[in-house]
């Protein structure tokens, strides 16, 4: 690691402040310190936001979810009301990394966590994401992880992070304060930027701006769960993976949100599909018309046409579960 | 830039300067000489470098010495009471937990952890929790026995 300055920030807007002034947050670490001991990120100045006041969960007025920022993963894993209204949360948190990663990490550093393209680690390669304009050493490249939906000529990396792809089928807003004070609400949906010709660029977060809280909005009732496919059934990221839920009256299905994991630049999702869905009866038929609608525009690279496969039976898979009149 | 940390390590104050750099395992194992601890993959995949923070196992080559000033650290040297092994330590010894023992304190700090949070933990669970823990050696049948052992002398202890 090259030498940085650290400190403790004691409020958000002493953070934001000196974040706006160039210094990087570190929060559980478990993903900063890793890229910065290969010197994939050298920030000079490291604020150290973790023991801001910001790790509470509580319920809203509307009678959703506030989770803050600095909650820790297995910590939000185990909530009650997690586990009981939103326990696809729950189910991907505990799909990620380990039970020692989960104890560190935190809702804010997981949304943020980078790409586990190889190419993005190795500082020999070019990458247009760690050293924008340098090319794409993926393209042509190993490309089992990445992407098949989203991608730009650019960049084809996939967003790792597990809980996101929960959040984004919980219809989740992220909470954010911006340097001068403001603070804003923007959907989980307008948080992740793609690719494009600028794949360095991921959020729509400025500099300074500090993720305060996830909100959830009330439970929206119907079955959930998070299904991922990987390598190995333990300790591996998603090849790719689904987070489902399904409310279904009178024999048909009332709403189904329906998010997706390991095949894009940010979790994806197809409204197309989900209103395909809606207000139909369950069949194999309906399932694999959707598993259509969604990879009609897949694109897949050199090494992962597998994937096109892999996630309309995982999808199929999910949507028997979830609309099983004998569970 | 140094810091000043001072902690609580295995129940006695210690302080001393650190750069912003210097990682938890480094302070560990080169100032305080605590060198049970070990590193394996230095990238957080391995288990070796488990130890404790305010009750919560962590990898301590991924926190900063001066994130964990003022904390609460627990290192397998702080696992056995004097000469007496600890339950988890006994287990381990007497199911064969270990071959060449580099992942050995992590895996008991992992161990240990695990019986802590789910005392009923099955062969199933046990095995889940490991995640985070790799061995070259023994092939986790007998770590696992270990732990379930372990599990039972912590509770009638
Ligand atoms: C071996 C290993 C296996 C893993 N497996 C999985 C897996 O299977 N699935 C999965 O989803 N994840 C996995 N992870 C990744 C893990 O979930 C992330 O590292 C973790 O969630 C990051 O959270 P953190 O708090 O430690 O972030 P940090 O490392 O502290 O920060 C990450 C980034 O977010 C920024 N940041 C953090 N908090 C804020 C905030 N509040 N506001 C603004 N910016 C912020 C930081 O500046 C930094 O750029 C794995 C990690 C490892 C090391
Ligand atoms: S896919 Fe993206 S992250 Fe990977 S090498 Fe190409 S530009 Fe870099
Ligand atoms: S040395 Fe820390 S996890 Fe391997
Ligand atoms: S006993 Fe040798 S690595 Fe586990």
């Amino acid at each position: 690691m090259t030498p940085f300055a650290y400190s403790r920030a004691a409020t958000p807007s002493e953070a934001t402040g000196l974040g706006r002034d160039g210094a990087s947050f570190i929060a559980g670490g478990t993903n900063l310190l890793d890229l910065m001991k290969l010197e994939i990120i050298t920030p000079d100045r490291l604020v150290d936001i973790s023991r801001l006041d910001l790790a509470a969960i509580s319920e809203t007025p509307e009678g959703g979810l506030r989770i803050g920022a600095m909650v820790r993963n297995s910590d939000l894993a185990a909530d009650r009301k997690v586990c009981d209204s939103y326990p696809v949360l729950a189910e991907a948190l505990l799909a990620g990394a380990s039970a020692q990663l989960r104890n560190k990490a935190t809702t804010g550093g997981n949304l943020l966590q980078r790409t586990r393209c190889y190419y993005f680690y190795d500082t020999a390669m070019p990458c247009n994401k760690r050293a924008p304009g340098s090319g794409c050493q993926a393209i042509g490249g190993a490309t089992r992880l990445h992407a098949i939906f989203g991608a730009s000529v650019h960049c084809i990396a996939t967003h790792p992070s597990d809980m996101a792809v929960a959040l984004r089928a919980l219809d989740a807003e992220v909470e954010v304060e911006a340097p001068e004070g403001a603070i804003r609400r923007l959907p989980l949906s307008q948080f992740y930027v793609l690719p494009g010709d600028t794949p360095h660029i991921e959020t729509v977060l400025a500099p300074g701006d500090l993720i305060t809280a996830v909100i959830l909005p009330p439970p929206q009732g119907g079955r959930q769960t998070y299904r991922k496919v990987r390598d190995r059934a333990s300790y591996a990221f998603a090849l790719v993976s689904v987070a489902g839920v399904v409310a279904l009256k009178e024999g048909r299905i009332a709403h189904a949100s329906l998010a997706f994991g390991g095949v894009a630049p940010q979790p994806w999702r197809n409204e197309t599909v989900e209103s395909m869905l809606h207000d139909r009866q369950p069949s194999a038929g309906l399932f694999a018309q959707a598993a259509d609608a969604l990879l009609a525009d897949a694109r897949p690279q050199k090494d992962n046409a597998f994937k096109i496969s892999l996630l309309r039976r995982t999808l199929i898979a999910v949507l028997n579960e979830l609309t099983d009149a004998d569970q | 830039m140094t810091i000043s940390v001072s902690m609580t390590v295995n129940g006695k104050t210690v302080s001393g300067d650190v750069e912003g750099r210097t990682l938890l395992v480094q302070f560990l194992r080169e100032q305080l000489h605590l060198t049970g601890t070990h590193v394996g993959c230095d990238t957080s995949q391995c288990g070796a470098c488990v130890v404790h923070v305010d009750g919560q196992s962590v990898k301590s080559c991924t926190i900063l010495a001066a994130q964990a000033n003022g904390t609460e650290v627990v290192t397998i040297e702080g696992l056995a009471d004097g000469a007496t092994l600890h339950p988890m330590q006994e287990a381990f010894r007497e199911h064969h937990g270990l071959q060449c023992g580099f992942c050995t304190p992590g895996m008991l700090a992992t161990g240990y952890d695990i019986v802590r949070r789910l005392p009923d933990a099955d062969e199933a669970r046990i095995r889940r929790e490991l995640s985070g823990n790799i061995c070259r050696c023994t092939g986790y049948h007998n770590i696992v026995k270990a732990i379930k052992a372990g599990a039972e002398k912590m509770s009638a202890a």
